[in-house]
């Protein structure tokens, strides 16, 4: 089965970023960027699938600027086999970004696309179940453990209130949890062996979709922040303070 | 300008949440009315709907396809009855963000995630990059969907007056795409996370199950409060991955949160930075925690909470 990994390049999490001063967005100019995080996690599963025999291709992809190519090369570092990039410059929404995932689908024909569960710059968490509900495919999102048939597979999920586990019917999309693995770090020859592997450049036009932002950004803001308070000595200051001072117990 | 409210529910009880989101419905302003999809013995949820003020009709679809909220066949609800309304919300629950991205992507249109205020109509706020920046966004689809961040809504009260129940049953099908298999849910009398007015939670710090256990309960029975969770806390086995707060897990903001051996991670800080009263525990007295807390105590956990506890 051909398995179809979509990851993002953002802001590394480790990042704190800063609205700019005139509120027209993030400022991004020399930050570290990475791939997005639960897209290791997405990369890591379908690696293990390989590695188990279930999967016997890997398709990286990632729509955005030139420089995405060195987030598909860090998922052919840790084990895919070829990568596509959709040349974008600025922002993409989830919308038009699952529309041309929609179109690679049709192009590559996946078993299976494991996806993040959520970009930590937009923190949108709809990707996936938009192009769930594009192809027609079933859809397991918040994955923590994935249990692949020959033409179903066992999802466990993390909702509010613990666990959830569902058959899906393949093809199928599964979005990628915290939980589902703990992503290698790709070694040394890896990363050169990464270098020779495939890297295929397209456009969204090859695939029929015009970039155009549904939501208009009409300003970003500075949330409130919060003032540090005081330091207590003793537990009892402490249990007075909560009491009298603020009313909360 | 009708709004499609989808309810959060179990099938027994309607959840707060719910009427968070409401709350949201009503400052975008028009008629609104309520979609409760779920298994057959959905009235007690349905009047509990039908209570709620300012709720023009409850529509209830009742079918074995939707008792689990499986998000192939309640999307396909939601598009069915999607008509009138130029308004779908729901609350940003697990089932919320699972089921209305798809609803979007079928009335080719941007879901707006995560909406924690009303500017009008068409332009709402919403958090991004872990809630360090946020983001005033305007519309141009012609039907919005979006989900409600529901720690920045109140609950609305009850209504006077009772809305219609309007059975909905012909909207329901099974896409035959997924299956439930089973619910593997956390035991917990205590209140939910979205609901506590104190939370207790913990990290890495606790060390294990046993003693997040052993010194995370008696301090929050004694407070009637939830417990809550770092990741760290929860990926090492400490605590159940429901408990998690933070950018990826629950948003919270209870009128006091006390964060216990919890170092303050900007992926921490944007589930809880929004709590009325912060107490950090910690014996890093450089711990990132301390710059968004009240009052904080450099000291060991183990030595502070059973201390607290007697003093209460
Ligand atoms: C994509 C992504 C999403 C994430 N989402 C979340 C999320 O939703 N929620 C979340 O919490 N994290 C999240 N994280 C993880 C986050 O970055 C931090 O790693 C995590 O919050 C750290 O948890 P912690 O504070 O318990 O552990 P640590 O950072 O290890 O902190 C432990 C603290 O305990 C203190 N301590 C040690 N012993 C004691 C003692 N005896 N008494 C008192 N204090 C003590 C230490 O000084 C330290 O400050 C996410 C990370 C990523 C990459
Ligand atoms: N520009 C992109 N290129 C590749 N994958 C993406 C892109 N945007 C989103 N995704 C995928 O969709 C997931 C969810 O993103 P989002 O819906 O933006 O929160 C991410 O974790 C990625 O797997």
């Amino acid at each position: 089965m051909k398995v179809l990994v979509p990851v993002k390049r953002v802001v590394d999490y480790n990042v704190k970023i800063r609205v700019k001063a005139d509120g027209t967005g993030v400022d991004l100019a020399n930050v570290k960027m990475s791939m997005n995080p639960f897209d290791e996690i997405a990369v890591e599963e379908a690696v293990r699938l390989k590695e188990n025999g279930q999967a016997d291709e890997i398709v990286a992809v990632s729509i955005g600027p030139a420089q995405a190519q060195e987030t598909l090369r860090t998922a052919l570092a840790m084990g895919a086999d070829r990568a596509i990039l959709i040349t974008v410059d600025g922002v993409t929404e989830p919308l038009s970004v699952a529309k041309i995932l929609a179109g690679v689908v049709k192009d590559e024909e996946p078993g299976l696309v494991i996806l993040g569960k959520q970009a930590i710059d937009d923190d949108a968490n709809q990707t996936g179940q938009m192009l769930s509900a594009l192809l027609g495919w079933s859809q397991a999102t918040f994955a923590s453990k994935l249990e692949l048939g020959s033409d179903s597979a066992k999802v466990t999920r993390e909702v509010d209130g613990g666990l959830q586990a569902i058959n899906i019917s393949l093809p199928a999309i599964v979005t990628a949890d915290l939980r589902l693995n703990e992503p290698r770090y790709a070694s040394l020859p890896n990363i050169m062996k990464a270098k020779k592997k495939p890297l295929e450049t397209k456009t969204p036009d090859d695939f029929g979709v015009t970039i155009a932002s549904r939501l208009r950004v009409i300003r970003v803001e500075e949330p409130p922040v919060r003032q540090a308070g005081v330091k207590v000595a003793t537990v009892a200051e402490l249990a007075d303070k909560l009491k009298n001072e603020a009313g909360v117990i | 300008m009708p709004i499609l409210l989808f309810a959060e529910h179990d099938n027994t009880a309607l959840s707060d949440q719910t009427a968070k989101a409401l709350t949201a419905a009503l400052k975008i302003g028009g008629d609104i009315d309520i979609l409760v999809a779920g298994n057959n013995d959905l009235d007690g949820v349905a009047q509990a709907s039908a209570k709620l003020s300012g709720i023009r009709t409850v529509l209830v679809a009742k079918s074995d396809a939707l008792e689990n909220q499986l998000a192939e066949n309640a999307a396909e609800l939601i598009v069915s009855l999607s008509g009138e309304y130029d308004t779908i919300l729901a609350p940003a629950t697990a089932n919320g963000k699972n089921i209305m991205p798809r609803v979007a992507a079928l009335l080719d249109v941007m879901q707006i995630s995560e909406v924690m205020d009303v500017v009008d109509a068409d332009t709402f706020k919403r958090p991004i990059y872990a809630g360090n920046a946020v983001e005033v966004v305007q519309t141009t689809d012609a039907t919005k969907v979006m989900t409600i961040r529901t720690s920045s809504f109140a609950a609305t009260e009850d209504g006077t007056s009772t809305a219609e129940i309007k059975n909905v049953d012909d909207h329901a099908s099974d896409a035959g795409k997924s299956s439930f298999v089973e619910n593997i849910l956390s035991q917990n009398d205590r209140p939910e996370l979205g609901s506590a007015k104190i939370i207790v939670s913990g990290g890495r710090a606790l060390g294990s199950e046993e003693k997040f256990k052993a010194v995370m309960t008696p301090l929050a029975d004694k407070l009637g409060a939830a417990v809550g969770a770092s990741r760290a806390a929860v990926d090492a086995g400490y605590a159940p991955n429901d408990l998690q707060v933070g950018q990826t897990g629950k948003v919270v903001a209870p009128d006091l949160y006390i964060a216990c051996g919890i170092s303050g991670a900007i992926q921490h800080l944007a589930g809880m930075k929004d709590s009325k009263i912060i107490v950090a525990i910690n014996t890093d007295e450089d711990a990132p925690i301390f710059q968004v807390a009240d009052y904080g105590i450099v000291a060991d956990l183990f030595d502070v909470l059973p201390e607290l506890e007697g003093q209460l």
